[in-house]
């Protein structure tokens, strides 16, 4: 069978039941969705199977044969960050990192399907994600200031060869 | 462990036909694959529903026919109880996933009843296609569900209600399975129905308060002798108990407000 992932198609080998999750990890090294619970509950691998996020962990990977995937490496490259990945960036939104490729992908999911910067709603997209430091309040800031359209589209956030790297703490003392 | 024989029809004639007693089911994939996962569950033969073209909602006059493979966030927009008891099934990856087929044939869980949309679907009066021993069949869902596990559910279908309500226990966490929720529809005819889910084994009908329904108070008094309470991790059955008769009261005060 055949799985796009990030835009490159792959003939896949692993057994029909296997769940999408392990044929991202163990077959292709795609390592950005976590193995976390592995039951559903965690939210931790997450990624989109068209436009839609879906949990890796639950997808035998069967019933995958054509799709297109994105994982977070797809979203954005490290000079060009997505809107959502921009604004995690700049929020703060990211602590451990463990649940962080799942909330981006659902948040991603949540504003091309026209989510707004209501916490009510993001609360209600993001419920099935679990962050175990417990750093929901930068999450929710970072979804609703992206679904506010206060982050630019694209973002270089890392330094080029040669160049030194900005140091810039939002709120931290001169 | 052998890898299971894998079953993957491409029409709802060919799921019938590959189906018997024993074959594990995977719709949406949302319950069995993580059991298959941890290895709670070791299948001979797996059958994956996805791709056998049972999934989409039809509509002919009254009447709605939901596919086995249907996803959970299909039904959010159907008329009450089912579309606000299906708002309220796990998180939104998960009703994307999960199946209607799936939700009402779930096995009961090790730590709760599962099984969400099955109290919404009997207070409609759904009746169920499905395929097994003795050859395809149509019938009550309330006969279907004591059989689920060895019969293939094809589509589920019901009469848009002329009113309809639902009363869940808030969930504790948008994953937990239905603590205690009822159902009330009244059909075109008149007749009211009361269910109610998140008890032992699968959901059930109310009869003792259905038969009270234009009394709300008597039908709350009457609804705790038509149930048997689950007592798990979610709740104690006393809790259980002491709560049905406020969920009806509830459902049925929704119900008069919607007609």
């Amino acid at each position: 069978m055949n799985l796009t992932v990030n835009g490159v198609q792959h003939t896949i080998e692993s057994a029909p039941l296997t769940p999408l999750l392990h044929v991202l990890r163990e077959e292709l090294g795609i390592t950005s969705p976590k193995a976390g619970c592995q039951q559903g509950g965690c939210g931790s691998c997450t990624v989109l199977v068209g436009d839609a996020p879906r949990r890796a962990c639950l997808l035998p990977v069967a019933t995958l044969d054509g799709a297109e995937v994105t994982t977070l490496e797809g979203l954005g490259t490290a000079d060009a960050l997505s809107p959502i990945q921009t604004a995690f960036h700049e929020h703060y939104a990211a602590q451990c990192g463990f649940c962080t490729s799942g909330m981006v992908i659902a948040a991603h999911g949540y504003l091309e399907s026209g989510g707004t910067p209501e916490r009510e709603s993001i609360q209600t997209a993001l419920a099935g994600h679990v962050c175990r430091c417990t750093g929901y309040v930068k999450i929710i800031n970072a979804v609703a200031a992206a679904a506010g359209g206060e982050i630019e589209a694209t973002q270089r956030w890392l330094p080029q060869p040669g160049e030194e790297a900005p140091i810039e703490i939002p709120g931290a003392p001169a | 462990m052998t890898a299971p024989d894998v079953l993957q029809p491409y029409s709802p004639e060919e799921a019938v036909s590959l189906f018997e007693a024993g074959v594990t089911v995977i719709g949406g994939g949302t319950i069995v694959v993580p059991d298959l996962t941890s290895g709670r569950l070791r299948p001979e033969r797996a059958m994956l529903l996805a791709g056998a073209g049972l999934t989409g909602i039809t509509r002919d006059g009254p009447r709605i026919t939901i596919g086995a493979t249907t996803p959970v966030s299909e039904l959010v927009s159907l008329p009450a109880p089912v579309g606000p008891c299906a708002a309220n099934v796990a998180d939104v990856e998960i009703r994307a996933q999960g199946t209607i087929g799936g939700n009402l044939c779930a096995g009961e869980g090790i730590e709760a009843p599962r099984g969400d949309l099955q109290g919404a679907l009997l207070a409609l009066g759904a009746t169920v296609r499905s395929a097994g021993a003795g050859g395809e069949k149509t019938e009550p869902l309330e006969d279907f569900l004591p059989q689920r596990k060895d019969r293939l559910l094809l589509d589920v279908s019901f009469e848009e209600p002329s009113a309809g309500a639902f009363a869940p226990l808030i969930r504790p966490h948008t994953h937990d399975y239905t603590t205690l929720a009822v159902s009330a529809a009244r059909a075109a005819d008149g007749t009211v129905r009361l269910a109610v889910g998140g008890v032992a084994g699968h959901a059930v009908r109310l009869p003792g308060a259905e038969a009270k329904a234009s009394d709300v108070e008597a039908a709350a008094d009457a609804a705790s002798a038509d149930a048997a309470f689950a007592d798990d991790a979610l709740a104690s059955a006393w809790y259980r108990e002491r709560t049905l008769p406020v969920l009806v009261r509830r459902a049925l005060t929704q119900l008069q407000e919607d007609s």
